[in-house]
């Protein structure tokens, strides 16, 4: 279809082009043949957390079209996506470094699991009942302000079935979700918020209709419409908060392209992980991380286990060693065979132990939840009440009861209740995704605002996984020079940070190479040195991270620390100055830990804690009646994400934790969890004053339509002012 | 008051025309990148034509 219109608008241009002969307009030239028959070119996505602006836009899109290859290049900003269409040969990877020259971080993105149709065809109904239900409320408005005025007689009737022509089938096709999901509800049994919605739609249709066939003088067409207006309107913000959320989940999903490089009788292939099975050897490049469980067959070097037990010290492996998905192989290339691979292995399990915990977990009742509980009795007692009021008091007007009651129902405004959390969840989102944090569900801010405990995890959390050398002036300045020469040639983390510090220029090495496993050794004037694990080396092992240099003879220990996320002393001292508590739950070893917690001004530490224990913890403060706030990213860490009564994970973490977690980290800096605290305190005082608001409406308009002194014109006013002022009330989030 | 027999109509008809845009807009996915549409009528760079 695609390949159709553009050969149809190029035939065309050669239409216009004066040409020789009149063959070469018809029949394309080999030239246009070539291009048309060139391979399906890829399309690629990836996302930009950092973009924000126009010159965003252009720096990323012209610096992309400027790569070989490139065809064209997209931002999406609100999605904060790039797509680019490029040759085969294009991969992903190679464009990672150049948006990374150009100042912005970038991650591939899996196109296939961005499959956001559904929602996109939901929100696109939804958007589409709002247009409708807006225009039909605009005509019926003007016939209506007519008869408010003082249209009579013929006039007002022929204006009554106008506006009954337009009203009635746009509440039939735009209350539809309202229909359907009161409907589910009664039929489960359970009054729910769409219950009295329904009700007051369904029966100020068919009164006014009833009136307009009598030539009556009341006709609720303008409020039927406007009701189902401004609860759209609510539904549809409610509806655009969880798609962001949710296409910003499976973005964080398709980050993690699952592949793995399968070996059979020695040659290798890439292969997605789903393809793998129990026995067959997979390849681990330095670097990469452990796509499934598996036994060591072949290779040495060193894995960082920080993401499942945050350990920061990286522990051996060797054949027969096992090792586990989702470890990181850091020195040399290993072959691994393969135990348990997809849903087998201990990364998915540690998920579905996650799933369980939540599904345990006791369900928050939010706020709106509390509201409706309390409103949809009283509003259907009202309406009850009153009918049998009038039917007593008339003497068996039914037509005059039906009406008073209709107007009880509709009065009571549902439209501000509806509108009440919705605005303010938008705004909220809206203002905490433009500082980088990603609320997952709606209810997050909420109990966010309950916290008065947080729990952090250390490694990967507070900080970076990226380690620092410590003390390096407390070395002699020869022995410097050799460490940085061997450090030079290795991969590994501590030695690429220790290259990376020191300033001082290297020693004259000859023989360097790395051992994998062990460390890098070399030859100095005739004499071995040696950079690597405490044991090779010949040193005795510290307590922190550290990596051992023997030269001359003498052992000289190089220690490290992690480096701190930025804005993780901000994050803690707001918190600190907020009045919460705080304390340090880590799988590392305590010096590290006691290190850390004191370097933040945390009183409270632990170390050494399993993932059970984290839980454990969580679980007695709870129990002591603190409401949880956790933060972490490691596997060690995930059910105590979901144990918590509310958690924030960095972009960083596994899969498993950020899916357990309530709102993530877009960016590495950990300062918007401040503000996310107080944007969350401030939001739901919102929440509750738009419920105030709502029912302040209520108070005045109520007692009149019980006295049957309600008119459409009243409605209409209550009804308009009370969304405006609870959508104002939104917007005054700071 | 026969003009209201013709004013009526006309309304609807313009109101129509209204929503019948609305719908071509929500149609050719014109709500897709708001943010990004309204940075990049900002852009500095000249183009002839909108990108696809």
């Amino acid at each position: 279809m695609a390949l159709a219109e553009e050969f149809g608008t190029r035939s065309d241009a050669g239409h216009v082009s004066p040409s020789a002969c009149p063959a070469c307009a018809v029949a394309p030239s080999a030239e246009r043949l070539a291009e048309l028959s060139r391979p399906v070119q890829a399309r690629l996505m990836l996302s930009l957390p950092t973009a924000h602006c126009a010159a965003c836009m252009s720096t990323v899109e012209n610096g992309l079209q400027a790569v070989p290859g490139v065809q064209s290049a997209r931002v999406n900003l609100t999605q904060r996506r790039v797509s680019v269409d490029a040759d085969p040969e294009i991969t992903a990877e190679s464009l990672i470094p150049i948006l990374a020259g150009l100042g912005y971080e970038a991650h591939e993105l899996d196109p296939g699991l961005l499959s956001t149709t559904e929602t996109d065809r939901q929100g696109r109904e939804l958007l589409m009942r709002l247009g409708v239900a807006g225009f039909a409320m605009m005509n019926v408005m003007l016939l209506s302000v007519a008869v408010w005025s003082g249209a009579g007689d013929a006039t007002r009737d022929l204006f009554h079935w106008v506006s009954a022509a337009i009203a009635l089938p746009t509440v039939v096709f735009a209350g539809q979700p309202f229909f359907k999901s009161a409907w589910a509800s009664l039929r489960v049994g359970r009054l729910g918020m769409d219950v009295p919605i329904s009700l007051a739609i369904i029966l100020a249709s068919s009164i006014s209709l009833f009136e307009t066939f009598n030539a009556g003088e009341h006709a609720y067409f303008d409020a039927a419409v406007m009701l189902t207006f401004f609860l759209l309107a609510g539904r549809y913000l409610d509806h655009r908060t969880r798609a962001v959320a949710r296409s910003a989940a499976e973005e964080l999903a398709a980050l993690e392209v699952p592949r793995a490089i399968r070996v059979v009788e020695g040659t290798e292939q890439t292969v997605a992980i789903s393809a793998l099975a129990v026995g067959d050897v997979v390849r681990v490049r330095p670097g990469g991380r452990m796509p499934v469980d598996g036994e060591v067959i072949s290779g040495m070097s060193e894995v960082d286990r920080s993401l499942l037990t945050g350990e920061s010290l990286p522990a051996m492996a060797a054949p027969g060693t096992m090792v586990a998905a989702g470890e990181i192989n850091l020195t040399g290339p290993l072959m691994v065979r393969v135990i348990a691979a997809g849903r087998e292995s201990s990364l998915h399990r540690m998920a579905d132990l996650v799933a369980v915990a939540e599904s345990t977990k006791t369900k928050y009742t939010s706020l709106a939840e509390r509201a409706a509980r309390a409103y949809s009795p009283l509003v259907h007692l009202l309406s009850f009440g009153a009918f049998g009021y009038w039917m007593w008091a008339t003497g068996g007007d039914m037509r005059y009861a039906i009406n008073i009651s209709a107007a009880v129902l509709i009065i009571t405004c549902p439209c501000a209740l509806g509108l009440a959390v919705p605005a303010v969840v938008t705004a909220a989102s809206g203002k905490l995704f433009r500082k980088g944090l990603l609320i997952k569900d709606g209810t997050a801010l909420e109990r966010l605002a309950e916290v008065d405990y947080v729990v952090f995890d250390k490694t990967g959390t507070l900080t970076l996984g990226a380690p620092m050398p410590t003390n390096l002036d407390s070395l002699p300045s020869e022995a410097l020079a050799v460490a940085l020469a061997l450090a030079a040639g290795s991969s590994h983390p501590l030695a690429v940070a220790l290259a990376r510090a020191a300033a001082v220029p290297p020693a004259l090495v000859t023989d360097l190479q790395e051992v994998p496993g062990y460390g890098v050794e070399a030859r100095l004037d005739g004499q071995t040195v040696r950079l690597g694990r405490a044991e090779w080396v010949g040193a005795t092992q510290a307590e922190e991270t550290a990596t051992y240099l023997s030269v001359a003879g003498q052992t000289h220990a190089i220690l490290f620390a992690d480096k701190l996320r930025p804005g993780a002393e901000t994050a803690v001292a707001a918190m600190k100055a907020a009045g919460l508590r705080l304390v340090l739950l880590s799988g590392d070893a305590p010096a590290p830990v006691a290190d850390m917690a004191a370097r933040l001004g945390i009183a409270e530490f632990a170390a050494g804690k399993l993932p059970a224990e984290k839980v454990a913890h969580v679980k007695a403060l709870q129990n002591q009646g603190h409401k949880v706030l956790m933060v972490g990213d490691g596997l060690n860490d995930t059910a105590a994400l979901a144990q918590a009564h509310v958690s924030i994970s960095p972009a960083s973490a596994l899969d498993a934790a950020r899916t357990a977690s309530d709102i993530v980290l877009l960016g590495q800096d950990m300062a918007p969890i401040a503000d996310a605290l107080r944007i969350a305190k401030q939001s739901t005082r919102r929440i509750r004053e738009n419920f105030a608001l709502s029912a302040g409406y209520n108070v005045i308009a109520v007692p009149l339509a019980l006295m049957g002194l309600a008119t459409p014109l009243m409605a209409a006013l209550a009804m308009s002012a009370s969304s405006i002022t609870v959508s104002l009330n939104a917007l005054r989030l700071r | 008051m026969e003009i209201l027999t013709i004013l009526i109509p006309v309304s609807l008809l313009l109101g129509g025309i209204g929503l019948g845009a609305f719908f071509w807009a929500l149609k050719t996915k014109q709500f897709e990148d708001p943010q990004g549409d309204a940075a990049r009528i900002l852009k500095t760079d000249y183009d002839d034509h909108p990108k696809p």
